[in-house]
């Protein structure tokens, strides 16, 4: 009897686990279409990054910013934004450290 | 087939037999599971959607570095660069950051170029017209933080000391938030005059080029022209955002780290040996006529229950929170100290490989930790296990 109710339980969660597959690809062709408008803005407006992390200029733009932008508000200064602590350093300054 | 239904069904029993002890392993295990699959499925389809964003970004971005700073660009140096061979359109970019004591955020402000077509399909309203002053086009987090919309007003304090005022021409719609959420954007002539800013110069440079297989070339020729310059090239940017949630950043790191190392502790308190009465009923089933295979199978079955219920619940409510509430537990980490962040709502993705890594983090240790300690007691004698 047990069992019955195991292989039910676990069949829902497989469905809904391919329910959640199949959700992504019918929403992915959608979003394609959001993403190439997207894309096109950022293509007109010249824009280099996302607008995420909006509470220093590293962190706003990455891409963009010197590889001493993190510590230059004084000699010896660190860095103290929280931003900069969830994201990877750019692969500009890895390089620099021969860390690609 | 009835054999093995016989021995899932005595493996489901000696489990309900410890429920509260196995139901909170199913919790902790389907939360480990939850966390790992939530930061898996978020910072894939974050660097996903990054990368597809921006493969609109600009060719070749030219800056000016002063003193290990970005500095200002003489306008004089697109002469010399619109001279090289396979440079098409050589473009300034105003652009510069306001940070607006009434919100506390930080506003990026860029300015329009000629040649803009006003036909964005993410813009509702227009940009400011060409020529025109005082206005401006904004994105939806200003528009919210600021509680403004088309025809309303946006104070900007000069550098100048004076005060301002821009009309809303025009507003990002909200799909786009991921770009455009802080922007203000101006014409060229109002945001000279904000931020005063000395004429035959821009903030940086944006050069076309024909041939993309040149831009490393016509790159490395403006840096050698130029050496106070630094070009980046779109691939550049891509490989940032490529590796922006890898393992070196503190995310990552701390939270997976946290989680697995849960795990393994998890894992551990199995692997390290059976509970005396686990061991106890090994032997009794050994000493009624069980085989070794048997006892290994109803282990195998123990583990399987557990650590499939736990597997699939656990990666289903990790996708529901990436890509149906937006990573909301996530958010006070991911935000900082941004007061303009964006609802993002990512393209869903789970793929094979994504599975894969959850499976071998998870669900092989698990059912090694089960079964090894139990096959040790099973090839025992069963006089010798009971007696303890």
């Amino acid at each position: 009897m047990k069992h019955r109710i195991f292989i039910t339980l676990l069949s829902l969660l497989i469905l809904s686990v391919a329910a959640m597959i199949l959700h992504g690809v019918m929403k992915a062709g959608e979003m394609e279409r959001t993403l190439a408008t997207v894309r096109k803005t950022v293509n007109e407006l010249m824009l280099t990054d996302l607008a995420v992390w909006t509470e220093a200029r590293y962190t706003r733009h990455p891409s963009q910013a010197d590889i001493f932008a993190p510590f230059q508000d004084y000699p010896s200064s660190i860095e103290h934004f929280p931003a900069g602590s969830i994201m990877a350093p750019p692969v500009e300054i890895l390089e620099a450290h021969g860390r690609p | 087939m009835r054999r093995h239904l016989n021995i899932l069904e005595f493996a489901l029993s000696s489990l309900w037999r410890r429920k509260f002890k196995n139901m909170g392993l199913v919790i902790v295990f389907a939360l480990i599971v939850f966390v790992l699959s939530s930061i898996l499925l978020l910072t894939h389809a974050f660097k996903r959607e990054a990368v597809l964003i921006l493969k609109g970004a600009p060719e070749l971005i030219v800056q000016r570095i002063k003193a290990g700073r970005h500095d200002f660009i003489a306008t004089d140096y697109m002469r010399a660069i619109e001279q090289m061979p396979g440079v098409g359109r050589v473009i300034p970019r105003y652009w510069g950051y306001y940070y607006d004591p009434s919100t506390r955020g930080n506003y990026t402000v860029i300015a329009l170029y000629d040649g803009l077509t006003s036909s964005l399909d993410m813009l509702e309203g227009d940009f400011p017209a060409v020529g025109s002053r005082g206005t401006c086009a904004i994105g939806r987090g200003v528009a919210d933080a600021r509680v403004t919309g088309i025809g309303g007003r946006i104070p900007l304090l000069g550098e100048d000391g004076r005060l301002y005022q821009f009309t809303v021409t025009g507003i990002f719609r909200a799909e786009s938030a991921i770009v455009t959420n802080d922007l203000i954007v101006l014409t060229p002539e109002d945001f000279r005059e904000v931020f005063m800013m000395p004429g035959g110069s821009a903030t940086d440079i944006v050069v076309e080029v024909y041939n993309p297989a040149e831009v490393a070339n016509v790159a490395r020729k403006i840096k050698e022209r130029f050496p106070d310059t630094r070009p980046i090239t779109r691939k550049e940017i891509l490989r940032t955002y490529d590796t922006l949630f890898d393992w070196r950043s503190g995310l990552i790191l701390t939270m997976f780290g946290g989680a697995v190392l849960a795990f393994v502790i998890l894992a551990w308190d199995k692997a390290t040996g059976l509970s005396a009465e686990e061991r106890r009923e090994i032997g009794i089933l050994k000493a009624i006529g069980w085989e070794t295979a048997d006892i290994m199978e109803l282990k195998f079955w123990e583990g399987f229950v557990i650590a499939s219920l736990s597997f699939l619940s656990g990666l289903a409510a990790g996708y529901v929170h990436i890509f149906f509430f937006g990573a909301s537990l996530f958010s006070p980490a991911l935000k900082g100290w941004s007061v303009i962040y964006p609802e993002f709502h990512l393209m869903p993705t789970v793929n094979p490989y994504q599975i894969s890594v959850l499976l071998f983090l998870t669900v092989i240790p698990y059912m090694a930790a089960t079964i090894v300690p139990s096959w040790k007691a099973a090839i025992t004698d069963p006089d010798v296990i009971m007696r303890g």
